[in-house]
């Protein structure tokens, strides 16, 4: 029986492994424009696509963490503008409160990083990537940093 | 068992270059539940889906994945072929290999290892997916045309000729737009009036188009094929069914002072006024802000003189609803305030003006009845300059983008000017002149040798005002390299083309894209140029970039195509990306029903066979809920799920990250 686990070579140097959960229509575009505008960006991210922000449930986040991501990002549309009316409202009320569940944990800021980025931003989006990538390389990996947790 | 299809497109170079295409297709093969995994340079091409229907069929696949440029780009049309072969199209998944990986890295190794992680993740998910059926909806055949400009009104009027109903919701008290306030326009150098006022009779004595003007949009609920949309009918206080037009009322009204905005505050008008004499529908407004009788309760000599009783100083805003299914927005632009222009005089010199109050100076129904007189006295101008590029192509007080449309209208203008006054001196600063067009470059060499217009490439630093009211506009004309000062009469500015006011937030209304200028999004740059990423919702006009009116017309009816064309069926099919909710799990807690923002949420009483209620719990209705998933991250018990994009496929994409 073959499993679904890759055969991720030990780096010699420490790649962080970032996860992003982002919506289809703002952020995910958006990184389509970083593409299309041949923006260069830190090639540590993953992103799981979900039809808007809201969808996002926090054993999502906690899913990736057990799984080993270094980090994890959530993304979508500005305030305003979600192609959903208000599912990135209910997704900040969410993760306002999460975060704080998560800092009891003892997983905290350097690990956990939101931003909004619209279809147009494909150069916010190269930036962000960019942005937490170097502070994950900074924090360290996160079974280091948080021994005993399984990766 | 599952039976994936894994399909590796080298989208020529454009993945090829930086990801090992039949690497990762070795990985692919080894990945669970993969039987198949092959790359090919052009995948969307047709034998790169002939392989994938071909694949379907003797492989027996029951899932795909391929992994090309964005699903944005090709979904469609790979699932589309994966029906063809006898798959339901939503067993077909994407991963994002050029977009999110080839275009964005330049390291083939890492390039390469996210790849084979974009096509596991999407491996995962395949295996999970469920066969949908789409889901299908009603269609609404009347469209709506926000914006009554030239372009709404050819929107409006070629969907009317299919045969299709139209509401063109107008803000102003007329429709017509910028195009009724021009003179002549390029390069035919036909009158405007002439050319649009007949389609504007048109418009308004069609039978299939409704005519709301002085009405903006409130709000809109729905979905393509089925929006509802809130429509306010500002107050006119002239009830139109009694009004015959006569204009007894704005000839005799007694405030005759207020600047009339379509003059561009050149001529004035009164309280109660139609804005131009060739207004559709010719009726007057009311301005209740300068109004006497509606300001302070005394005067109301409108509805003493009016003979058939029209005026109703009580009249208030109302709302309409109305039902389309779908949505052409052609709410134009308007010039950019030069007032942020300190250097050419901030926006308070008089004889500075812009490139509409030359139009309506030059205009046989203008102010000055076509004579060009500078505001300040009304002299005739004997040196006017013209400056192209005001507030354009400058990233630091203006816009970065090029208008467009101002290199045109200032050889125009230049050109009109000389024809009426035959010894006048018209000078153009310019930066470039970009006369890209049929019979453009010639119009403009035209400007130069026939009409003497003086073209000075440059920009000009400063335009100051002499005691006798002469202007000294200071420059450099850079081709000589030396600095020019010439005394003009009265000074041009082309000030640069900027999207209505408002609106953005009439692009959140119907959940249309804009950019940073506030120019709304198209679906596709070059592909897709009329679409928005709105389903049902099309551009017509300059709400979208600077455009001039043949432009315009085209995207109109391009639009008006793509309108005609979804009313062609009767019915829609739409994503079957909705929630559904598990009754026997489901505690009626009513989260959801709070959090979902279509109200497709609701009770359900689940019965027994004698009709009895045994419980209550939740239940979606399929034509309202859009798939957003809010309600299945906030159910507690998760009791609901999303289709396509269930908690078993995230958590096993998530699974096959590590």
């Amino acid at each position: 029986m073959k499993t679904e686990k890759a055969d991720v070579p030990t780096p010699t140097t420490f790649e962080p492994r970032i996860t992003a959960f982002v919506c289809n229509w703002c952020t995910y575009a958006g990184a389509d424009l970083a593409g299309t505008s041949r923006l260069q960006y830190a090639p540590n991210l993953r992103i799981i696509k979900l039809p808007c922000t809201g969808r996002i449930d926090p054993l999502f986040v906690l899913k990736a963490f057990e799984n080993g991501a270094d980090a994890v990002l959530v993304s979508g549309c500005h305030p305003g503008d979600c192609h959903y009316t208000s599912g990135n409202y209910h997704a900040r009320r969410r993760w306002t409160l999460f975060r704080k569940l998560l800092a009891l944990t003892g997983i905290g800021d350097d690990r956990l990083f939101f931003s909004w980025v619209s279809a147009a931003e494909g150069q916010k989006f190269a930036d962000l990537v960019n942005d937490v990538t170097a502070k994950v390389r900074k924090a360290g990996p996160f079974q280091a940093a948080h021994p005993g947790r399984k990766a | 068992m599952a039976r994936i299809g894994v399909f590796i497109c080298h989208c020529g170079e454009n993945i090829g270059r930086t990801v090992d295409c039949p690497a990762v297709s070795a990985a692919a093969v080894r990945m669970p539940g993969v039987v198949h995994s092959v790359d090919y340079k052009y995948m969307c091409s047709d034998p790169g889906q002939q392989m994938i229907k071909k694949a379907i069929v003797e492989m027996k696949l029951t899932g795909v994945v391929v992994a090309a440029c964005s699903p944005r780009m090709h979904e469609r049309t790979f699932r589309a072929a994966a029906a063809e072969a006898g798959l339901n199209p939503f067993l077909l998944e994407m991963a994002n290999l050029r977009e999110h990986c080839s275009w964005v890295h330049a390291d083939k190794a890492a390039a390469t290892q996210k790849a084979i992680d974009l096509v596991r993740v999407m491996v995962a998910k395949a295996r999970r997916d469920r066969a949908l059926r789409p889901i299908r909806v009603p269609v609404e055949p009347t469209a709506l045309v926000v914006g009554g400009g030239i372009a709404g009104i050819q929107a409006a009027l070629d969907i009317a000729a299919g045969g299709k109903k139209v509401v063109l919701v107008e803000r102003g008290p007329s429709i017509g737009g910028h195009m009724a306030r021009l003179s002549e326009t390029f390069p035919t150098l036909d009158c405007s009036q002439c050319i649009l006022t007949p389609r504007m009779v048109e418009a308004a004595s069609h039978p299939n188009i409704t005519l709301m003007t002085y009405s903006e949009v409130e709000s809109v609920e729905g979905f393509v094929g089925n929006f509802t949309v809130t429509v306010r009918h500002k107050a006119r206080y002239v009830d139109p069914a009694k009004c015959t037009g006569c204009g007894d009322c704005f000839n005799k009204c007694p405030l005759k002072n207020i600047p009339n905005e379509f003059d561009a505050g050149l001529g004035m008008r009164r309280a109660i006024y139609v804005p131009f004499p060739q207004a559709v529908p010719n009726k007057p407004v009311i301005d209740a802000a300068h109004c006497t009788m509606l300001q302070k309760g005394k005067c109301g000599l409108c509805a003493k003189i009016c003979p058939r009783g029209a005026i109703d100083y009580k009249d208030q805003d109302s709302l309409v609803k109305v039902k389309v299914g779908a949505v052409v927005l052609a709410t134009g632009f308007q010039l950019w305030d030069h007032a942020a222009y300190g250097e050419y005089g901030g926006g308070r010199l008089a004889d500075v003006i812009d490139g509409f109050a030359f139009e309506r100076l030059a205009s046989a129904s203008g102010p000055t009845g076509g004579l060009i007189k500078r505001p300040s006295d009304g002299k005739e101008p004997k040196t006017i300059v013209f400056l192209q590029c005001c507030g354009s192509r400058d990233d630091k007080a203006g816009k970065k983008y090029c208008s467009k449309i101002c290199c045109m209208y200032t050889a125009k203008h230049a050109m009109l000017y000389r024809h009426k006054v035959h010894d006048g001196r018209a000078v153009v600063f310019y930066m470039d002149v970009r006369a890209a067009g049929k019979g453009y470059e010639e119009f403009v060499r035209r400007a130069l040798s026939d009409d003497g217009a003086e073209y000075v490439r440059g920009r000009v630093s400063r335009i100051t005002r002499k005691q006798d009211g002469t202007l000294v506009v200071r420059g450099a004309d850079t081709l000589a390299g030396r600095p020019v000062t010439i005394e003009a009469d009265l000074v041009v500015l082309a000030d640069a083309v900027v999207p209505r006011p408002g609106s953005e937030k009439l692009a959140q209304i119907f959940g249309v894209g804009y950019d940073q200028d506030g120019f709304y999004s198209e679906a596709h740059p070059k592909l897709r140029p009329v679409e928005t990423a709105a389903a049902g919702v099309f551009l017509a006009g300059a709400c979208q970039a600077p455009k001039d009116i043949p432009e315009s017309v085209a995207q109109a009816s391009a639009s008006a195509a793509k309108v005609l064309g979804l009313f062609a069926n009767p019915e829609l099919e739409r994503e079957p990306i909705i929630a559904r909710v598990n009754r026997a799990t489901c505690a009626h807690c009513r989260a959801c029903i709070s959090a979902c923002p279509y109200g497709a949420a609701k009770d359900f009483d689940v019965l027994d066979r004698a009709g009895k209620v045994l419980r209550t719990v939740v239940d979606v209705n399929e034509g309202l809920c859009q798939g957003c998933g809010t309600c299945a991250a906030v159910c507690r018990s998760h009791s609901v799920d999303l289709d396509g994009f269930t908690g078993e496929q995230i958590h096993a994409e998530l699974n096959a990250l590590l």
